[in-house]
């Protein structure tokens, strides 16, 4: 969770000082001191499930890729097919290794026909940003690491929509909210600023991602605050992210996603487009498959409340099978979930299995992803 | 409200009340909102016999689980049934409703004051 190549190792989001005000304790994430929470972080899961909470997720990373040939280079750079995705859509990628690892997983959001806005992680903002850089290379495209100067707000849950329209200073949405479809955005502004609006999100639940110029975020937090109050909103931090994003069984990079997992031992098989014409970096070694019997990421569930956590073993009766990557008591459902990687021989077998909890061996159900998914009525 | 001042304290941020031969044990309110919202607490049956600096139970929150250790030598005389049922007392009223277990002991070690436990959060 710590970026050794970050210049600054205590970094602060724009709305710090809110958050402060807002009695929030502060985790350090991949050099930044984020929100963890704002007194309750099962409240504030809670809230996101049943109204709505407003997320400071500035320390994600934005990268501007422009330029005539920015569409055949990101389907060169990254693991999906970008140029197929229309203005104003929105694609969950991979970047790969040659090897087929993942360097980062991201979002990657289409703004003209030649402009495209990648979201990466905050711990692999510089090693994404490098990683385009270099493959940019021969193509008659800019990447542009613009991470410093924008601000990244989430308001997710059921009332978001509410919220987002019912915003003082959020005008000229391009595309009425009530129409924009999961993974799209719209142009917006923001108190005469460009307001980058996109149906994503990262908690299982409706929601919007609102991107910002940084010396704005902080009157557009207290402008969705404020038309907030009537639905329920409140402030939400990181520890109630992790435990919504687990529930609606979303990888998070450095658990379930890293340089010595293919996409496939991580469900996400999908993202990667080996039907897309040309070469792509890590084409033949997706192609080429992962080692015979490399783990496969597996949901598990358990009885009682004792969670599984991230580097517990999960084991059959005489052996060390696989490990968790995330796990904890899902507020939502009430028992232990967990993602964890597992023997794939063992899960045909359908040999019991059991989660090592600090020595108590707790019998565990393999169960299909996500763990929660929304009601979408 | 229990008394802060009143109480010994350990470095594994736990507080204890001193009454004759049992001492009541619980987590500060620094240790509670460092581990988050409580969602399960493990405690040792009444009966059971402990030694002081040994793990006896677990605190586990949403995010992470914490250990209780045992502050003194001695025979579990009560865990609190109250924070079995509802773990988030020990967030709500940690050095009240949330206590834990009560130990009946011998003797008892060197504990930490409310001052030189306060310094020690502050650090």
């Amino acid at each position: 969770m710590t970026d050794p190549e970050s210049p600054a190792a205590d970094r602060t989001s724009p709305l710090h000082p809110i958050h402060v005000d807002g009695g929030a304790s502060f985790t350090d994430f991949a050099g930044w001191q984020m929100p963890v929470s704002y007194g309750s972080d099962l409240a504030e899961h809670h809230a996101v499930r049943t109204t709505a909470g407003i997320f400071d997720i500035s320390h994600m990373a934005e990268i501007l890729v422009d330029g005539p040939q920015a569409a055949q280079f990101l389907d060169y750079a990254l693991a999906g097919k970008l140029s197929a995705i229309a203005i104003a859509q929105a694609k969950y990628s991979l970047l790969l290794t040659e090897g087929g690892g993942i360097i980062d997983d991201l979002i990657v959001y289409r703004l003209t026909d030649d402009t495209f806005f990648v979201v990466a992680n905050a711990g692999n903002r510089y090693v994404a940003a490098a990683a385009l850089k270099e493959r940019a290379a021969g193509f008659d495209v800019r990447v542009s690491d613009l991470s410093d100067s924008y601000s990244l707000i989430a308001v997710q849950g059921p009332n978001s929509r509410a919220i987002a329209e019912a915003t003082a200073g959020i005008t000229e949405i391009s595309v009425p909210l009530d129409e924009l479809k999961y993974y799209w955005s719209t142009d917006a502004s923001f108190e005469g600023l460009p307001l980058l609006i996109g149906r994503t999100g990262y908690t299982g639940e409706d929601g919007f991602e609102f991107y910002i110029q940084s010396d704005a975020a902080a009157r557009l937090w207290a402008a969705l605050s404020a038309a907030g109050e009537a639905f329920g909103l409140v402030p939400a931090g990181l520890a109630s992210r992790d435990t919504l994003r687990l529930e609606a069984g979303m990888p998070l990079y450095g658990h379930e996603l890293g340089l010595d997992s293919f996409p496939v031992q991580a469900g996400l098989g999908r993202v990667v487009n080996l039907k897309k014409e040309g070469d792509f970096v890590g084409r033949a070694a997706v192609e080429a498959g992962p080692p015979h019997g490399a783990h496969v990421l597996v949901g598990l569930t358990t009885e009682g409340k004792r969670a599984g956590r991230a580097g517990y073993s999960v084991v059959t009766d005489d052996a060390a099978v696989g490990m968790i990557t995330s796990g904890a008591l899902s507020p939502t459902l009430g028992y232990p979930v967990a993602m964890a990687y597992v023997d794939p021989f063992v899960l045909e077998a359908g040999t019991p299995l059991y989660i090592d909890v600090r020595g108590t061996r707790i019998p565990a159900s393999v169960v299909d992803l996500p763990f929660y998914k929304r009601d979408k009525s | 409200m229990t008394d802060q001042t009143s109480l010994q304290y350990t470095a594994e941020h736990e507080w204890v009340l001193v009454d004759g031969d049992t001492a009541t044990v619980g987590i500060t309110a620094y240790a509670a909102d460092k581990l988050g919202d409580v969602v399960y607490v493990e405690l040792p049956k009444a009966g059971s016999v402990v030694s002081g600096g040994s793990v006896v139970g677990e605190i586990e929150s949403t995010k992470s689980v914490g250990e209780l250790f045992a502050p003194v030598d001695g025979t579990i005389v009560e865990a609190n049934a109250a924070v079995d049922a509802d773990p988030s007392l020990v967030n709500s009223d940690p050095f009240g409703a949330g206590w834990l277990i009560k130990v009946n002991f011998t003797a008892l070690p060197t504990l930490l004051s409310f001052d030189e436990y306060s310094a020690l959060v502050a650090e």
